[in-house]
């Protein structure tokens, strides 16, 4: 039986029909060292990835599930990684953070080849890439929170304490989402949540695609070419932030 | 255009299960924190809070689990209350999912937990849990053991120490009105909010509408958080957030 299947092991899927395409599964099972290729190319075609990277900045279980939720039939794989090979293999990538800038910035130095790969994957293979809350602080030049440390530098700017004119901080709660340019990152209104005490202040004006107010206006959302970040947190942000990560997994810039 | 207040349902949560059961919608399962969570999310919910009374620590696996199930499941923030004991405690509940930890008795027992916390995880995590009781005019003191120990400590005192050791919001309850349904301790919410610059999240006694409102409007609060008005059906989320929009609060509309 196993002799006289082997010799279609590469049957083309015109030729196959259902049946025999099921029983060459089953008999490509029984011999495990086959089954990833031939079980791969008979049973689905490649499902594209999403990176979430973890570097030990706070919890990613929101940021996996938001994005597995926004996929449309479960078409995304949704891969949680700092090795620079599986974050180079991905098509798309997500960078979350909480805490300070500094520590955010540290974590993400103490990962042998990261940062080069994000380097890499953004401006070589312009690869969409979705910081949130810190993960888009990082985006900056520079962080002032701690004293002033370097960012990654993928969209102009740095980062500073909100003038929030006495109001209470952090900033944590629902606040508006105000869209200043037309980008189809943005869903079209709506709430979304927000806590920090620090912002991107954006070089280039042109670089903001969406803002807030919190005693001063400031960047809510940027996008410069393929790299984009978000102040609030679209995983935690019911409706509105599933249709921002849906947004980000259809986003072709 | 500006900041919503929050409207945060709380759950008591024993050995992964919610005790006194949730009734406000047709949950297959009462009991099941990450179901009543998730409900909660869908109807309108600002935030969920978790207070864990499960007597035994080394029962906190479980804890673990229900918090990465209902943070994979309600997509609003969580905030996860009872036995925190130290920074290490906290680290775990936020690496299991949580977004917010309360830390109530350890921090009056020894406040530089506070500071290890906001040290650890960021301020933006670290919510100081004050349960407090009126004494005598114009002051309240804090108690342990669900009220019935007191420290000797003022609550608006620890208040702004919790701030300056780095907490990022005050959850304040009174031990008064706690149960009781008679509206939230105004005063002493007045006498928080005007001492401190974080939030501070209005806890027991809401037992009307009205009351929810009063707690933003004259006590300050940024937040209000309810338990049985809702587990029982008194109210939906949508009927809270009506009546306060109704009052002037401004609150998140559409989810």
């Amino acid at each position: 039986m196993l002799r006289k299947k082997s010799s279609k092991r590469f049957p083309t899927a015109a030729k196959q029909s259902g049946h025999q395409a099921f029983e060459e599964g089953r008999a490509i099972a029984a011999r495990p060292f086959l089954l990833r290729c031939d079980g791969e190319a008979l049973t689905r075609p490649p499902m594209p990835t999403v990176c979430v990277i973890d570097y030990g900045a706070g919890n990613l279980h929101s940021a996996v599930r938001g994005l597995e939720r926004a996929a449309p039939d479960a078409s995304w794989r949704v891969a949680v990684s700092a090795e620079p090979s599986e974050v180079l293999a991905a098509d798309r990538i997500v960078l979350p953070g909480v805490g300070a800038f500094a520590s955010c910035a540290a974590g993400l130095r103490a990962r042998p080849g990261l940062v080069d790969a994000l380097v890499e994957a953004t401006a070589e293979r312009k690869l969409p890439f979705l910081g949130i809350c810190v993960g888009m602080q990082l985006l900056a030049d520079l962080g002032e929170e701690h004293g002033e440390v370097e960012g990654l530098g993928f969209v102009s700017g740095k980062v500073r304490a909100l003038k929030a004119d006495g109001l209470r901080l952090p900033h944590m709660g629902w606040n508006e989402v105000v869209p200043v340019a037309d980008h189809p990152l943005l869903p079209p209104e709506g709430d979304a949540y927000f806590v920090h005490s620090f912002i991107f202040e954006a070089t280039d004006e042109s670089d903001i695609i969406a803002a807030a107010d919190y005693g001063e206006r400031f960047p809510a959302a940027v996008a410069r070419e393929n790299v984009a970040g978000a102040q609030f947190h679209p995983e935690k942000s019911g409706a509105y932030g599933q249709a921002f990560l849906k947004n980000f997994l259809e986003w072709r810039p | 255009m500006s900041l919503k207040t929050r409207l945060i349902p709380c759950l008591d949560v024993k050995d992964g299960r919610v005790v006194k059961g949730v009734n406000f919608v047709s949950l297959r399962d009462a009991g099941d924190p990450v179901e009543a969570a998730a409900a909660y999310a869908e109807a309108g919910a600002d935030e969920i809070c978790f207070l864990d009374i499960t007597a035994s620590h080394e029962n906190r696996g479980t804890l673990l689990e229900t918090v990465t199930h209902t943070a994979q499941e309600a997509l609003c923030p969580l905030t996860v209350g009872g036995g925190v004991r130290s920074a290490e405690d906290v680290l775990a509940l936020l690496r299991a999912g949580a977004d917010k930890i309360a830390i109530n008795s350890a921090a009056v027992r020894d406040p530089a937990v506070l500071t290890a916390s906001a040290l650890a995880a960021g301020s933006q995590a670290v919510v100081c849990a004050i349960d407090a009781k009126n004494v005598a005019p114009g002051r309240w003191e804090i108690f342990t053991h669900g009220g019935r120990k007191p420290t000797g400590i003022d609550a608006v005192q620890f208040a702004e120490e919790a701030e300056r050791r780095g907490a990022g919001e005050i959850l304040l309850t009174s031990m008064d009105r706690d149960g009781v349904k008679t509206g939230y301790d105004v005063e002493l919410l007045k006498a928080v909010t005007s001492a401190v610059n974080i939030p501070v999240v209005a806890s027991g006694g809401a037992g009307e509408l009205h009351h929810l409102s009063e707690a933003v409007t004259v006590g300050g609060a940024s937040a209000v958080l309810a338990a049985s008005i809702f587990h029982f059906g008194t109210f939906t989320i949508e009927e809270a957030k009506k009546a306060m929009i109704a009052d002037g609060v401004p609150m998140r509309r559409t989810w």
